[in-house]
């Protein structure tokens, strides 16, 4: 399964319980809309490091890395490659 | 107007009428209680609330539920005891640790911890921390656990979600169980209970659902930690009550409210907050408070996100009709 594919659908089983998966957009940020909360960061994070074999570090853990579908692909697309 | 640090001031003596007034209103007429019972820990604003409730009630009408376990400091048993003798109320002490160690809370909590460190045991200390402050950094907060050994070994790791949650659900016992002995306090004098949590615990969701939440009145629930601080000043309570940093008391090893839950100094927090409650144009919040924009932005979003994920805890059961 792609990236995009494995990420959006996390996403969308464990944070948009009762809710059309087709309201997210990729781009979407995912704090500002209140899909993922503190809890879900934890979760999300331990679904990155699980799935796709990657080490987070606590730096790595910016908005821009973590807060939309585009922006989790291609930070994993990095660390994959790094 | 211009925004201004001084805007966040209370005119003391009204507030403190109107909450009086409003105590005996609410206790003596909605719920028919002949007094009230307040669970203080030596902190500021269950000092608020118990001297509020002398104020409404009288002193013979008050009941203070010191309620310590093993993780508090002895400060804090030591300084309730000092309000409850300075007012003049009546107060117990009724220490929680054997109901907890019954009902498993440490076990699971320590529990807890192993899963991260493994040679965590009894005697070592431990905290949950939140590591960035919001104002030096855009980094999403993630919370870490940690430990200190006997012999002064300090470690530190980001909590995995699993554990993260069992921690929480074992030290959340505390509170349950102090809401517990206070309804048993107060339904033995037909007594209500009186909670004392401010603005900033109640809205930004830093209180235990059923547990510190649950109470019948929270009189203070609409007033910034600064605020509270300020009433304490004029309702003459201690000034070493005023001086404590405000603490959580809920792992082994101390820790501050700012580092376990809040990310930012109350005094910053609070006028930020008022500022963007009143509606005051970022750049002028900024230029007053010595902040960036960006510092600003990142807090009001802060704040937001933290309204709006605890929303869970602030609802009542809903009751289908």
């Amino acid at each position: 399964m792609e990236i995009r594919d494995k990420v959006r659908n996390f996403i969308t089983d464990n944070f948009m319980m009762g809710m059309n998966p087709e309201n997210l957009a990729d781009g979407d940020s995912l704090l500002d809309k209140g899909i993922v909360d503190s809890t879900g960061i934890l979760e999300l994070i331990g679904f990155l490091e699980e799935n796709f074999d990657i080490q987070i570090d606590d730096e790595e853990l910016i908005p821009e890395n973590l807060d939309s579908v585009v922006n989790l692909i291609n930070f994993v697309n990095r660390k994959k490659s790094g | 107007m211009r925004f201004s640090k001084g805007l966040i001031k209370l005119d003391c003596p009204n507030v403190v009428n109107e909450l009086v007034r409003k105590l005996k209103d609410n206790v003596y007429t909605k719920f028919r209680r002949q007094g009230v019972v307040v669970g203080t820990s030596g902190g500021v604003d269950s000092s608020v609330v118990a001297a509020l409730c002398v104020k409404a009630f009288g002193p013979g009408k008050v009941l203070g539920v010191i309620m310590p376990d093993r993780d508090n400091s002895p400060e804090s048993t030591e300084f309730a005891v000092k309000l409850a003798k300075t007012v003049g109320y009546e107060y117990v002490i009724d220490d929680v640790t054997e109901p907890l160690k019954a009902a498993g809370c440490y076990k699971n909590r320590n529990d807890g911890f192993r899963m991260v460190f493994p040679e965590w045991d009894e005697g070592w200390e431990a905290k949950i921390v939140l590591p960035s402050n919001i104002l030096e950094s855009d980094r999403i907060n993630v919370y870490r656990l940690a430990v200190e050994s006997p012999d002064g070994q300090k470690m530190e790791k980001r909590l995995p979600l699993k554990s993260y949650l069992k921690i929480v659900a074992a030290s959340n016992m505390k509170q349950r169980i102090r809401m517990l002995t206070l309804y048993h306090e107060a339904e033995k004098r037909n007594y209500a209970v009186v909670g004392t949590a401010n603005k900033n615990e109640y809205e930004q969701g830093f209180f235990v659902k059923y547990g510190d939440g649950g109470v019948d009145i929270k009189p203070i629930v609409g007033f910034y930690k600064t605020q509270v601080f300020q009433l304490a000043q004029y309702l003459d309570i201690p000034e070493e009550i005023c001086a404590r940093t405000p603490s959580a008391e809920t792992y082994p090893s101390d820790v501050s409210q700012k580092e376990f839950f809040f990310g930012l100094d109350f005094k910053i927090m609070d006028q930020l907050w008022y500022a963007k409650e009143s509606g005051f144009p970022i750049d002028e919040v900024a230029e007053v408070m010595g902040l960036t924009v960006e510092q600003v932005e990142r807090v009001w979003r802060d704040l937001d996100q933290k309204k709006r994920t605890t929303e869970y805890l602030r609802h009542p059961p809903i009751l289908f009709k």
